[in-house]
C-alpha cells in the first residue's frame, strides 16, 4: 500500500459522496437543532479549521508539531486586546491583525524550529508553545491564568452598512461554516499546486528533495507559517464564539488535542483532519457526559475513554475514520459485485 | 571544443581519525565520462559528497563552471547545474514513476512555490519530464507506483529524475548496482546517449561497463588516488594491478 494512497490524497467518490452529505447536513442542521447543539457544532467548525491547518503540516509536510495551539490562541488573545471595553471593533481590520499575528508569530518561530527534524522538532515547537503559554500566564497584563473576555462581538460594518450581526448566533454559524469551506477548498486546492507537491515530496524524502534542487528550508517554513495563520483564523473565531480566552487556548492539552484528531481522522488529506475535529469534540461531549456508577463518576474521567477509543482506532483503522470509511466502500463494492 | 565543467582541487575530507578521501583532484569535461573504481572503502562515494555538497569537505575546493562551490548546500549545487544518483536507491517510493520525475522537473520551474495552480498543467516542466522519462526508457511505467517496480526499474527511475533537472554534471555513484544483464546495456546505452550534453562522473564496480564507457579512469585505494589515465593507461598500470585490479582484470578483458 503506498503513502499517497494510504494517505487518500485522492479521495475516493464513497468518500466524496459522505463529505457532500455531512455539508448538506451541516447546512441544514441549525432548522433541526435546538441553540445549544448549533453552538455546539460552530465550535466543531472551529476546531476542524484548526485541525486542518495542523494537518498540513502533520500529515502533508511530515511535521508533527506540538506547539500548534499557541499560534490558534495568540489570534484570540489579539482580538480580546484589540477590542475596547465600551463598545465592539471592527471585524475587517481586527481579523486580518489577529491571522497576521499569529502568522508572524509562526514564522518568527518557524525561522528557528523548521531546521530541526523528527523528535528534536516535536520537542522545540512543544518548548516555543510553552513559552507563549507562560508569557500569557504569569504576566497580570495580558490577562494572567484568568484570561481575558472579549466584551463584544466584533462589528462587520462598513460606513454604516450592517451585512450580518455576529451576535446572531445562527449567523455566526454560517459564517464559521463558510470560513470551514473556503479553507478546506484552499487547502486541498493547495495540495495539488507545484507547493502542496512539493510539501508532499518532503515528508517522503527530504534528502533527495535537497538533491534535486529544493530550498527545503523555505519551503518548510511557508508551511509552518501559513499553518500558524489558519490556525489564527481558527483562535479568533473562537474568541468571537465563546467571548473569553484564557491561556488554555494555547495549552500543552490543546495542541495534543489536535495532533489527535488529525490521526483519529486520517492525515494528509484535510477531510480526515476535518472528521476528526468532529469526531473528537462529539466523543468528549459524549464521555464527559457519562453516568456516575457509585463512587465512580465515569465522565469525570473521560480522557480515559478518549484515550482508549484513540488507541482502538490507530490500532484497527490506522488511516484513520476515513480510511475506514473507504474500507466500507470497497468491500460493499466487492460484496457488490460478485452477488 | 570540450569545456571543463567541474574542477576539484585537493579534496580531503576526515572523519575524526579517519581519511576517507585525502588530497583529490578530478576534472569533468563535457562529452567525457570519468570513472571512478576502487575498492569498498576507497571513498569513492564520498568523494561523490563532497562534490554534491551532502558532506563538506575538510579542505580543498570545487569549482563548478566559473562559480566556487565549495561548502555550498546540496539545493544550491543542483541548482547551478549538478545532478546525482545516488548508490542507494533513494526515490519518492509511494509516488507514481510519473510524479517522481515531475517533481524533478519541477524544481527548475521558476514559480515551483505557486500555491493554486494544479502541479500537472506546467506545460515546460511536463515536457522536462516526459524527455527524462522517455531517454531512460520508463515511459510505459508511468503510472506505477516507484515501490512496486524491480530494483533494475528502481535505478532506472533513479536516473530518470537526475535527468530531468537538467545538469550539466553528472555523478552517477553506481548505477549498475544489481542490475540484470539486460538492465545494464540497457543503462551503457542511456550514459552513451546523454554523455555528448553531459560530463559525468560514474562510480562503478562493473568493469565491462567502465572500461566500455570510460574516456577517463581514476583509481582510488584507501582514499587516495594511485593512478588516472585513460581505460589503455591504467590496464597498463603495473602499480593499479598489484593494487586493486589483481589478475580478475586480465581474466575479464583478456
Amino acid at each position: 500500500m503506498s503513502t499517497a494512497a494510504s494517505n487518500l490524497e485522492i479521495l475516493p467518490r464513497g468518500v466524496q459522496v459522505t463529505l457532500a452529505l455531512g455539508l448538506v447536513a451541516l447546512v441544514a442542521f441549525p432548522f433541526v437543532g435546538t441553540d445549544f447543539y448549533t453552538q455546539m457544532v460552530t465550535r466543531m467548525m472551529i476546531m476542524a479549521i484548526f485541525a486542518m491547518s495542523l494537518d498540513l503540516l502533520q500529515g502533508v509536510t511530515g511535521l508533527v508539531s506540538l506547539g500548534h495551539a499557541a499560534y490558534f490562541g495568540l489570534a484570540g488573545y489579539v482580538l480580546a486586546f484589540l477590542t475596547p471595553a465600551g463598545e465592539p471593533v471592527s471585524l475587517w481590520w481586527t481579523l486580518p491583525v489577529a491571522v497576521l499575528a499569529s502568522g508572524g508569530a509562526a514564522l518568527l518561530i518557524g525561522f528557528f524550529v523548521v531546521r530541526t527534524h523528527g523528535i528534536y522538532f516535536i520537542m522545540v515547537t512543544m518548548a516555543f508553545a510553552q513559552m507563549v503559554f507562560y508569557l500569557f500566564f504569569d504576566n497580570k497584563l495580558l490577562g494572567g491564568s484568568d484570561g481575558i473576555y472579549v466584551n463584544f462581538k466584533p462589528s462587520a460594518s462598513v460606513f454604516g452598512w450592517v451585512p450580518f450581526d455576529l451576535d446572531n448566533k445562527l449567523t455566526l454559524y454560517y459564517i464559521t461554516l463558510g470560513a470551514l469551506l473556503v479553507v478546506y477548498a484552499f487547502l486541498r486546492r493547495m495540495l495539488w499546486s507545484p507547493f502542496g507537491r512539493t510539501l508532499a515530496g518532503i515528508r517522503v524524502n527530504e534528502h533527495r528533495m535537497r538533491a534535486m534542487g529544493y530550498g527545503v528550508f523555505g519551503y518548510k517554513l511557508a508551511a509552518f507559517t501559513l499553518a500558524g495563520s489558519l490556525a489564527g483564523l481558527a483562535g479568533y473565531l473562537w474568541g468571537v464564539q465563546t467571548g473569553y480566552v484564557n491561556p488554555e487556548l494555547m495549552g500543552f492539552q490543546m495542541s495534543a488535542h489536535a495532533i489527535m484528531m488529525v490521526i483519529l481522522g486520517g492525515m494528509g488529506n484535510f477531510a480526515g483532519a476535518m472528521v476528526g475535529a468532529f469526531a473528537f469534540d462529539y466523543l468528549l461531549h459524549v464521555f464527559k457526559d457519562l453516568p456516575q456508577f457509585g463512587s465512580v463518576n465515569l465522565g469525570k474521567h473521560w480522557q480515559l475513554w478518549m484515550g482508549l477509543f484513540i488507541v482502538l482506532v490507530v490500532v484497527l483503522a490506522p488511516r484513520g475514520l476515513l480510511g475506514l470509511a473507504e474500507r466500507f466502500g470497497k468491500l460493499s463494492k466487492k460484496t457488490g459485485s460478485t452477488s | 571544443m570540450n569545456e571543463c565543467l567541474l574542477s576539484a582541487k585537493k579534496l580531503t575530507k576526515r572523519f575524526g581519525g579517519l581519511t576517507a578521501v585525502n588530497n583529490v583532484s578530478i576534472d569533468l569535461w563535457r562529452n567525457h565520462i570519468h570513472a571512478v573504481i576502487g575498492p569498498n572503502g576507497a571513498g569513492k562515494s564520498t568523494l561523490t559528497h563532497l562534490l554534491s555538497g551532502d558532506l563538506p569537505p575538510t579542505s580543498g575546493t570545487v569549482m563548478l563552471g566559473q562559480h566556487d562551490v565549495t561548502g555550498w548546500t546540496p539545493e544550491k549545487i543542483s541548482k547551478q547545474g549538478l545532478g546525482r544518483s545516488y548508490q542507494k536507491t533513494n526515490i519518492f517510493l509511494p509516488f507514481s514513476v510519473w510524479e517522481n520525475v515531475r517533481l524533478a522537473a519541477q524544481s527548475r520551474q521558476p514559480f515551483a512555490s505557486r500555491w493554486l495552480q494544479r502541479a500537472t498543467t506546467f506545460v515546460a516542466t511536463n515536457a522536462r519530464a516526459e524527455r527524462a522519462l522517455a531517454l531512460s526508457g520508463l515511459e510505459n511505467r508511468k503510472n506505477s507506483i516507484a515501490g512496486t517496480m524491480s530494483h533494475g526499474e528502481q535505478r532506472q527511475l533513479e536516473i530518470a529524475m537526475t535527468l530531468a533537472t537538467e545538469p550539466q554534471v553528472l555523478l552517477l555513484d553506481e548505477p549498475l548496482a544489481g542490475m540484470g544483464v539486460a538492465e545494464s546495456e540497457r543503462m551503457v546505452r542511456l550514459l552513451l546517449t546523454i554523455k555528448k550534453e553531459h560530463g559525468i562522473l560514474l562510480v562503478e564496480h562493473d568493469m565491462d561497463a567502465v572500461f566500455t564507457l570510460a574516456d577517463q579512469l581514476t583509481v582510488m585505494v584507501n582514499g587516495q588516488v594511485i593512478a588516472t589515465g585513460t581505460p589503455t593507461e591504467i590496464r597498463a598500470d603495473a602499480g593499479v594491478q598489484a593494487a586493486y585490479l589483481g589478475e580478475d582484470m586480465d581474466e575479464a578483458h583478456a
